[in-house]
């Protein structure tokens, strides 16, 4: 029966293991982010023009982005070894990690209500959410490389 | 036994020899009178842009004061080094606490020699090592703009450091080899004003060689390897390689450089992180052309592979 048992937590561990993989799951996550301010940006700085819906649309999924990224889903408990860049810091202070988060999600989502109508308004906007992105990565992440 | 008496002669007079120069080579230097005399009084409009470019908020300010609070400089904030705990002290009004009753020529002392009021030698995390190379107007210009700041009470916690590194005499040995208000990149004649202006920033106020440069044994920044990135000092990681060698920067344009210093954000829409973050929110206080200096001061300089040893594979 003890073998048994064990023998069944280790598959779903192999399982959960080859299923998913935090780590990937949060960079992918991460980059998307980076991907949706570099549009963003460049209407805000002029190299692309303004374009209203073209700027909502990219508010609209940096919001769904936000709400995707479950916290507890993505730094399980020992998803701070391997090629990850998350600080220890992350599991140390839960909490301040996950208000950070919410701040974010927040504020995409004020974003989004308020529609920017122009590039200045769109810029506030981004400066807001990059702020967001440096509170964060200026604690709960680790520059290695 | 003659011979051993001899000896041990011989050892105390070197021994002793060796204290008397010791103690005379690690005095504390102060600045010269022609130099004090030149200060003259400071504009406290200019001193703001010299404030934001020598980024004493970052290390001064309550640690996570956002806004206005970053201009309360009561220290504080803990840098656990391997030579030990430094806390930067409150550098606000206060007459008591912090720098209020500091003269003109104290607090120049202070950015250009590492001397404080009473004759010590100050430790070089506080960067005078790069605020050397500043001029005396931008000191005179930053006491104006300083004295502007409010007055705030309270004493920040003392260092935490280990034998030998708790001894201040030794600073003063330290600085014979390290400080000089030379610039650290000769650059030729000719050179465009714009990379002197960056060089100005970078070297002096901006002192981004202290975290940027690997160190050697002794903590002094090795000049061969300017700018070429280095374990972090203070908490755990790296600090990015800013020359153009391989693991640097060469794939940034100069835009690329400015406007990351302006909002944070890499060519590739990473975002700001770690210390540079506050570095950042002061240099984001900066004129474009000043931005612009910078960058081109780093296309400009000798490139260099990185300064750290290559991350480890993940176990």
């Amino acid at each position: 029966m003890r073998k048994l048992v064990i023998a069944i937590s280790m598959l779903a561990f192999a399982g959960s293991a080859a299923y998913a993989d935090p780590i990937k799951d949060r960079q992918a996550l991460m980059k998307e982010r980076g991907k949706l301010a570099g549009q963003i940006s460049k209407m805000v700085k002029g190299e692309t023009p303004f374009d209203g819906a073209a700027a909502l649309d990219a508010l609209k999924a940096m919001q769904a982005n936000a709400e995707k990224f479950d916290v507890d889903t993505l730094f399980p408990a020992g998803s701070d070894k391997g090629d990850t860049t998350a600080a220890p810091k992350i599991w140390e202070d839960m909490a301040g990690f996950k208000a950070t988060e919410d701040k974010f999600t927040a504020d995409a989502k004020a974003a989004v209500a308020a529609a920017p109508a122009d590039a200045d308004a769109l810029k506030a906007q981004l400066n807001t959410l990059g702020g967001d992105c440096g509170t964060c990565h200026q604690t709960y992440r680790i520059k290695k490389s | 036994m003659a011979w051993l008496k001899k000896l041990l002669g011989a050892v105390i007079v070197l021994g002793g020899a060796g204290a008397v120069a010791g103690w005379f080579l690690s005095a504390p230097v102060r600045l010269d009178a022609a130099t004090l005399a030149g200060l003259g009084p400071g504009d406290a409009a200019k001193g703001k842009r010299i404030f934001y470019a020598g980024g004493c908020t970052s290390c001064h300010s309550k640690p996570g004061a956002e806004g206005d609070a970053r201009l309360q400089l009561v220290g504080g904030l803990e840098l656990k080094t391997p030579f030990g705990t430094f806390v930067p002290p409150n550098i606000s009004q206060d007459q008591k606490d912090g720098i209020g009753a500091w003269s003109e020529a104290d607090f120049a002392n202070a950015m250009l020699k590492g001397v404080s009021p009473s004759g010590g030698h100050f430790y070089p995390a506080f960067p005078y090592a790069s605020y050397a190379r500043m001029k005396p107007a931008d000191i005179a210009d930053l006491y104006a703009f300083m004295k502007t700041l409010p007055a705030v009470a309270g004493k920040a916690p003392d260092n935490k450091l280990s034998f030998p590194f708790n001894i201040r005499r030794g600073i003063g040995l330290w600085k014979r080899l390290y400080l000089s208000p030379e610039p650290v990149i000769a650059l030729p004649d000719g050179t465009p004003d714009k990379v002197l202006a960056g060089r100005y920033l970078v070297e002096g106020p901006g002192h981004c060689g202290e975290c940027h440069t690997p160190r050697d044994f002794a903590g002094g920044v090795k000049k061969a390897e300017w700018l070429a990135g280095a374990v972090a000092a203070e908490g755990s990681g790296v600090v990015p390689n800013i020359t153009s060698g391989e693991g640097g920067i060469k794939d940034w344009s100069e835009a690329d450089i400015a406007n990351y210093l302006e909002t944070g954000f890499t060519p590739d829409f990473d975002s700001v992180g770690g210390a540079m973050v506050e570095v950042q929110k002061n240099m984001a206080q900066l004129t474009a052309d000043d931005r612009a200096a910078i960058a081109a001061y780093l296309k400009a300089i000798p490139p260099h592979p990185n300064g750290y040893p290559a991350r480890k594979p993940a176990s």
